[in-house]
């Protein structure tokens, strides 16, 4: 249905190599895939198919060893490191698996963290952060730690954390694999939300039925794109 | 970006509240090198200031002979001994006459008596010289006048008390015009001496007992109580003879000083025979002061600046644990757009906040040692505001400097190492 939405998140031959003393392992393999804006992919494969290192790059956590990556009409390679911080900040929103709140801070003050770091942060943050919080239930928890809320709550938070610089593309990295069913339930459903608001989701998972509410599976093995599995159904259940 | 400051300090604050032990134990280092640094600074200020008065009472333009008693001879089993040393007025003399720079010499004995008036007695030092005692040291009066020329040339039965005399002896009237006893006669008071600067025991001075002094002309002195004195031992009786046991020569520039005093020196070595004499130059004292000064003041800064640096190390090491302790949160932060210096900044507030916590508490501690020691060790201080500036500013600087290294390598990790750390 976005068939012809600009693309978000540009893969060109990507490749990323790690050595290990002599022996070189290829974590990634020549990748070849566009994002388009507004689009859900899961992103799927066995431990060591090098989905995580895929995502680390479009992250921009690490950087390819070989190919071109666009984020929004940005190539990587000709960004130094403060650009590539800002970039993260501004176009990216990080979802990880273990919440990864920071402690020292409440609510409010984590969902603040990512605006704090751009150079130029949007005057309404602050509003926003109320807004945000006020949309996925956290309304009355603002001034609490992440010690004193259940996972759900923590990966809520993280949520909104990830939302308040709204950046075109969500990037969750197992992030139901420390939740309980009925909870992962209620984060796919919020993932599915944001879906529909536009967002492009890409969701890193291992689990077969989070990978089902996305539009697009793509399956990797051995640093290759195995194949991609459209789910017509799921879509047009949705 | 004062906003962006505010921000980072209240971060920093709230993660090392997280620790609130370690953090305290860590700016405990730096709160005792501080507070050492600005107490010692302050109990060597006082104590050089207090040395340097009591040379300066003595006259910067003096030279001062005494007479020593020589070793006494330990095989002697006599039971009545008869000593003579010390300086004569032979020696007086000389000095007087020999050198055109010696603007007048003050002869001094000093006489074991009793001293008494009414019911009240004492054991001050009766001090017999001569009327330009008081000119030579710069003594000042209370009340009345001091000793003249003509008292001496009558061989009056007057005297001049010292302040604590007067004060323990006629506490509650003016001592002017009283009679009191000194030995077996009867003198009058005609003056009170101001009181000076109690006198430390680390530099043998005249006139250094508490006790008091009061002086009497020499020529009455030595009418009443000649130059003998005996002193009873249990089986033994032993009689000393002193012509004079101070010399004061005062000379007319302080340049002249030195030259004085080593002809003083060469006058003596040829005159006696025996090692019966010292010659104590103020104007030496104080050199020798100013020198102990910087001496003591080098061996102060380096056991302050050592522990100012064990505290700064101390700083370090909880920093590059806490470094390593948030790996994580560092990952978090990098992957929701920090950069590295934003990275740097933050870890370096952290540990400013730390040093400069314990700086500031390490000045109130500083200031308030020096309080104590005047109070219960009776000592000076002189607490100059360098002394809080410059260990303040050591401290921040010690924060900035021990927390580089720590942020550095904590804007230096791999985000995604980091965020793999467990």
């Amino acid at each position: 249905m976005e068939k012809n939405n600009p693309v978000v998140a540009d893969l060109g031959n990507i490749g990323r190599v790690y050595k290990m003393g002599t022996t070189e392992v290829r974590a990634l393999d020549g990748i070849d895939v566009s994002f388009k804006a507004g689009e859900y992919w899961a992103i799927m494969g066995s431990s060591g198919s090098g989905k995580s290192t895929l995502l680390n790059i479009l992250g921009c956590i690490d950087r390819p060893t070989f190919g071109n990556y666009v984020v929004n009409g940005y190539n990587v390679n000709d960004l130094n490191d403060d650009e590539l911080s800002q970039l993260r900040g501004r176009e990216l929103g990080f979802i990880f698996q273990s919440f990864n709140l920071i402690p020292q801070l409440n609510m409010l003050e984590n969902i603040l963290v990512p605006v704090f770091y751009q150079d130029n942060p949007r005057p309404d943050a602050e509003e926003r952060a109320y807004m945000l919080a006020e949309r996925l239930g956290l309304a009355d928890r603002l001034d609490h730690r992440p010690v004193e809320l259940s996972g759900g709550q923590q990966q809520r938070v993280a949520i909104a954390r990830a939302l308040i610089n709204d950046p075109p593309i969500l990037l969750a990295d197992e992030a139901t694999g420390n939740l309980d069913t009925q909870t992962t339930g209620e984060i796919l459903e919020l993932f599915d939300e944001l879906h529909e608001e536009g967002k492009t989701i890409l969701l890193v998972t291992h689990e077969a039925e989070v990978g089902a509410h996305a539009e697009r599976v793509m399956w990797l093995r051995d640093g290759k794109v195995d194949r991609v599995v459209e789910n017509h159904t799921v879509e047009a259940g949705s | 970006m004062s906003g962006i400051l505010a921000r980072t300090v209240q971060l920093g604050v709230k993660s090392l509240l997280l620790h609130k032990l370690r953090s305290l134990l860590t700016t405990l280092g730096v709160l005792f090198g501080v507070s050492s640094v600005i107490a010692m600074l302050a109990i060597g200020e006082g104590a050089s200031a207090e040395a340097q008065e009591q040379i300066k009472q003595l006259g910067s333009q003096n030279v001062i002979l005494r007479s020593v008693k020589p070793p006494e001879d330990v095989n002697s089993n006599q039971t009545t001994r008869l000593i003579e040393y010390g300086l004569t007025h032979n020696d007086f003399s000389r000095v007087t006459k020999t050198y055109p720079w010696v603007e007048n010499a003050v002869p001094v004995r000093i006489l074991q008596q009793e001293v008494r008036y009414d019911a009240k007695a004492m054991r001050p030092r009766v001090m017999a010289t001569e009327a330009n005692y008081q000119q030579a040291t710069g003594r000042m009066m209370h009340e009345g006048r001091f000793l003249t020329a003509a008292d001496d040339f009558n061989v009056s039965n007057v005297c001049v008390l010292g302040y604590e005399v007067a004060r323990e002896l006629l506490p509650l009237k003016s001592p002017l015009g009283q009679r009191i006893k000194i030995g077996t006669e009867y003198f009058t008071v005609v003056g009170t001496l101001l009181p000076r600067v109690p006198i430390g025991d680390d530099i043998p001075l005249p006139g250094a007992d508490v006790t008091g002094e009061i002086f009497i002309p020499l020529t009455t002195g030595a009418r009443w109580f000649g130059e003998m004195q005996v002193k009873q031992r249990a089986g033994s009786r032993e009689m000393e003879t002193v012509e004079l046991h101070e010399i004061i020569v005062h000379v007319d520039k302080a340049e002249n000083v030195e030259r004085t005093a080593a002809a003083c020196r060469e006058m003596l070595r040829r005159n006696h025979d025996q090692d019966d004499y010292e010659v104590v130059v103020p104007l030496e004292l104080l050199a020798r002061a100013e020198e102990t000064k910087r001496i003591f003041n080098i061996v102060l800064g380096s056991i302050a600046g050592i522990s100012l640096l064990v505290g700064g190390i101390g700083i370090m090491n909880v920093m590059l644990a806490t470094v390593t302790e948030r790996t994580r949160e560092i990952g978090v932060r990098r992957a929701l757009g920090a950069k590295q210096h934003h990275i740097v900044f933050q870890f370096l507030v952290e540990t400013v906040v730390l040093s400069v916590g314990g700086g500031l508490a390490g000045i109130i501690l500083g200031l308030a040692i020096p309080i104590g020691v005047e109070h219960f060790a009776d000592m000076r201080t002189i607490v100059e505001p360098s002394g809080p500036i410059l260990a303040f500013g050591i401290s921040v600087s010690i924060g900035l400097l021990f927390g580089l290294y720590p942020a550095w390598r904590a804007a230096q990790m791999d985000p995604v190492e980091a965020l793999r750390h467990e």
